[in-house]
């Protein structure tokens, strides 16, 4: 494990830090057998699909915060997920009863010239007009492989113009080529926050707030309440956060997170650089991850009877209709196509509601955590399903459309843009979990038993598209090995 | 400013890689993506899902085939993985026609696509390639640049011409949310005069519309500037005359001079072309007069209208509200990147919009400035925006009305509809009035 070095200016990717793989497949238990030595091998493919860059991540996360502006230097083409991005943004605007405004992405535009001449004075250019045109409490600057290939000298910039702007300028280093792990992106945002924003805490007195890590934030009153309970207030980051709450993290009682992708790297961090403790444990899905989540925390807090007297009100609230729910899902098959973190402890989620998961897919695995360990959630899932199979791959289609005609399960759970289209075609009852917050604690494990009744009672839609729609694929290729375009990566 | 120096805040366009949607608007085409992992996730984020809510189809989406470069690959190139990629697609996915699009990391690199691609077009596969890095420029010249390698590489002439039979190029799929219906509407009222029209673009066309493309009596564009190099080029390779006309036509003023320009020039006799023109705009007339009282007698009407579009779109849409719904246009704004060379041409067509009316317009792709310069426009009633959804915000501020019909037009879900022609006017008209009405209650 090597420590977090927030002073300078980037992070590794995923790949060099946490042995992050794209293409693996096998059973669970020896996935994670492998990992315990970051043993597994990553594999390439001889054929592949369009994936996703940690460019778009980056973005994402670092326009969603307050009064910043997100300057991309690139070709315009990779500000493209300013789009998504803004609509992203006035749903959580909605969400919080705020007046909507639109995301802050400026693009240097770079043309064929820059390639050649390089574009240090258009940034420049770009910065000074954004800074007019808004008035941020910060601007970030996020690269682009036409930047990285170039060899832009981007801290440079930021560095000269320090002195005439009096707000913190950010590099946040994400360009799409250096890996595969689009997650890396996130790494690279929370990064830039650590590395301009985050300042050492002002008293030896901690405040009374919890970092939390998150999307959207659609459950963020329940969170409050509950919080409130253990005598602590959440601060919800990135979306929404405000850069004077981003500058306070380090004085935190602790970080924690809705997935382990998204703020494993920023909890971490924040344990390492300034003691603010993470909860490493699952995700808070289901029971089991609320649960051990939430008594984590109250650990730390010194809040266990309390963490107990509400968990036990849950259970009770909720017993009556999660018997129900059993009853109805029990023994119905699925897949799940996921985030690894997101994946892992979903296979989990479906299981306590007695879903009989056939195999998991995930986008990517990291081996270890930067605590150095292998995720909880993969371990908990090695001990007690070790035969269960697993693959990895980087939203590659072509291998999941392969695998569902194989295993053909009543239900695929995913996670991802597009990711629930191709199932619906083949006439599999699927639900996209768009909102991080799905199945969040007891109240919202009924709610996702709910919407899977649901999925399974009216299947119309996807019988109807199945009907009338041809796949995309060969007959040649649906009868081959689904993952037989994986081979060993080329050194 | 210059060009070379303009920077982009609120994205209207993206860049030349985004021509990758105009290859999957041909039906049973792919495109191949040369190029970095996020690319497409991005482009087709912007054009397609958050623009109209136009999604995968197909084989768009997660299917597109792509290198997704990495760091190995811009170090020493790439060509080797292109070649087992496009060799695979061929096994995987049940396609007919084959785009292979390059981006900013090879076109950089420098990786030699065009050998690789050739040694395929020599085992006789229907494959071209188009040099689409994004530093090229906005999505409408990658779909330029598309057109031109798919003329250049696939297209074989035609052993005889065949009577009537006309090519339609306009707007630009997918960046144009409307465009499958533009498309239907504008072979609809062709038609209606007595040609053929064939069209490249959306459902039931595809590769047998495109190997007739040499065999048209003419071309027709219908597009301020995009496209004239595609009409340029066919002419230069199979003869082929073009007809271009800058305005795409919206309501019965544009649609009836549309008519009578094409008619005149396919040599159709004026009785046929002025008989479909006047059933037609009985037809409309029709709705707007049974609904005059609320066209006329809404309570704060807009008397002014903003077109924040693609030249093409503002234009249509200027040219429909001046002369259909007598509004009056306020300084007009062009945000699809045109270059510069052709800024003088695209600005002609607004000095006269018809009723003695001209507008002032300003190109830049800088939405951010743009919205800076409304801001600052003072307004004497209500203003109509008619923009993308980057101009909801803007329109909330000054007290305007506002619609989403330009890229990106994230609010809204579009299916067949369009503004073009007669019933298209009828429902630009609906939705403007909507918007109107839903404002207040």
């Amino acid at each position: 494990m090597n420590k977090i070095d927030i002073a300078h200016n980037q992070v590794q990717t995923r790949e060099n830090r946490l042995g992050a793989i794209t293409g693996y497949v096998g059973t669970i238990g020896d996935l994670n057998t492998l990992a315990g030595g970051c043993g597994a091998q990553n594999k390439d493919r001889g054929f592949s699909q369009a994936s996703a860059c940690s460019s778009g991540c980056c973005q994402g996360q670092l326009c969603s915060i307050q009064n910043v502006v997100v300057i991309d230097h690139a070709a315009i083409g990779c500000a493209g997920s300013a789009i998504a991005n803004n609509a992203n943004f006035k749903g959580g605007a909605r969400l919080r009863g705020l007046e909507y405004s639109n995301v802050r992405i400026v693009s240097t535009n770079l043309l064929e010239r820059d390639t050649v001449f390089g574009a240090t004075a258009k940034l420049r250019d770009t910065i000074v007009q954004a800074f007019e045109r808004y008035q941020p409490d910060a601007i970030f600057v996020t690269t682009s492989c036409v930047s990285g290939i170039i060899g832009e000298d981007i801290p440079g910039v930021l560095e000269d113009l320090r002195g005439s702007l009096p707000i913190p300028l950010v590099p946040a280093f994400c360009e799409g080529f250096k890996s595969k792990v689009w997650a890396s992106g996130f790494d690279s945002a929370f990064h830039a926050v650590l590395h301009g924003l985050v300042q050492p805490p002002r008293q030896p007195e901690k405040n009374n707030k919890v970092n939390f890590v998150n999307f959207r934030g659609s459950a963020r009153k329940e969170i409050i309440r509950t919080f409130a309970k253990l005598g602590v207030e959440p601060t919800f980051l990135l979306q929404f956060a405000t850069v004077e709450e981003l500058r306070r993290v380090s004085e935190a009682r602790a970080t924690v997170s809705i997935c382990g992708t998204l703020g494993s790297y920023f909890g971490n961090a924040l344990e390492q650089q300034y003691g603010v403790p993470y909860i490493k444990t699952e995700q808070p899905h289901g029971i089991k991850g609320y649960s051990n989540w939430l008594r984590s925390l109250g650990k730390f807090l010194e809040k266990e009877a309390e963490v107990e007297e509400h968990l036990a009100e849950e259970e009770q609230r909720t017993r009556q209709e999660l018997t129900e729910l059993r009853n109805k899902l029990r023994g119905k098959t699925a897949v799940v196509g996921m985030g690894p973190s997101f994946g892992h402890n979903f296979t989990r989620v479906l299981e306590e509601l007695e879903v009989n998961v056939v195999w998991a897919a995930t986008w990517h695995f990291d081996q270890n955590y930067d605590h150095g360990d292998i995720p909880e959630s993969t371990k908990r899932l090695a001990s007690e399903n070790p035969n269960l199979g697993t693959s990895v791959g980087d939203q590659q289609n072509y291998e999941v459309v392969n695998l569902l005609t194989k295993l053909k399960p009543d239900l695929y759970v995913t996670r991802h843009g597009g990711s629930s289209v191709w199932s619906t075609k083949m006439g599999i009852a699927t639900h996209m979990l768009t909102d991080e917050f799905t199945a969040f604690g007891y109240g919202g494990l009924v709610n996702f038993g709910n919407i899977l009744v649901d999925k399974l009672t009216n299947r119309a839609l996807a019988k109807r598209l199945a009907e009338r729609i041809k796949l995309p694929y060969t007959s040649w290729w649906l009868e081959q090995d689904s993952f037989s375009y994986i081979q060993d990566e080329a050194c | 400013m210059s060009d070379l120096n303009q920077i982009i805040d609120q994205p209207r366009h993206v860049c030349s890689l985004g021509g990758l949607q105009s290859v999957l608007a041909i039906e049973r085409a792919i495109p191949i993506l040369h190029a970095g992992p996020g690319c497409g996730q991005k482009l087709w984020g912007a054009l397609g899902t958050q623009n109209g809510g136009q999604g995968s189809g197909y084989a768009g989406g997660h299917t597109v085939p792509c290198t997704n470069a990495t760091e190995r690959d811009v170090i020493f190139g790439a060509t080797d993985k292109l070649r087992r990629v496009i060799e695979n697609t061929f096994k995987v996915l049940d396609t007919d026609f084959h785009v292979v699009l390059t981006g900013c990391t090879s076109d950089i690199v420098g990786d030699d696509v065009g050998e690789v691609v050739r040694s395929f077009q020599d085992e006789g596969r229907k494959i071209v390639w188009a040099e689409t890095g994004g530093f090229k420029g906005s999505n409408l010249i990658g779909h330029e640049l598309v057109l031109s390698a798919i003329f250049e590489q696939y297209l074989k002439p035609a052993e005889e011409k065949i009577d009537g039979l006309v090519n339609i190029w306009a707007v630009v799929p997918y960046h144009d949310p409307f465009w499958t219906g533009v498309y239907d509407e504008l072979a609809k009222l062709v038609g209606a005069i007595g040609l053929t029209p064939n069209i490249i673009f959306g459902p039931h066309r595809g590769i047998p519309a495109l190997d007739l493309v040499p065999a048209a009596q003419f071309n027709l564009l219908i597009s301020p500037w995009v496209g004239r190099k595609a009409v340029k080029q066919l002419e230069e390779s199979f003869g082929t005359p073009y007809l271009h006309l800058p305005v795409l036509p919206i309501g019965p003023t544009e649609t009836g001079k549309f008519l009578r320009t094409v008619g005149q020039y396919a040599g159709v006799p004026s009785t046929k072309v002025e008989e479909v023109i006047a059933k037609n705009e009985d037809h409309y007339y029709h709705y707007i007069e049974r609904s005059a009282e609320v066209l006329l007698e809404t309570r704060f009407l807009p008397r002014r209208f903003t077109v924040v579009a693609d030249a093409t779109y503002a234009l249509a849409l200027s040219r429909f509200l001046v002369n259909d719904l007598a509004l009056i246009p306020n300084r007009q704004y062009i945000v699809d990147g045109a270059p510069d060379y052709e800024h003088e041409a695209v600005l002609e067509n607004f000095k006269d919009l018809g009723e003695g009316l001209g507008a002032d317009v300003l190109i830049t792709p800088d939405g951010g400035a743009v919205q800076a310069d409304i801001r600052k426009t003072v307004f004497r009633s209500r203003p109509l925006i008619l923009g993308s959804s980057w101009e909801r915000v803007l329109s909330k501020e000054i007290n305007g009305y506002s619609l989403s019909v330009a890229m990106p037009v994230s609010d809204r879900l579009v299916f067949d509809r369009s503004y073009v022609g007669y019933t298209g006017g009828l429902r630009l008209v609906e939705d403007i009035y909507s918007a109107i009405l839903a404002d207040f209650q």
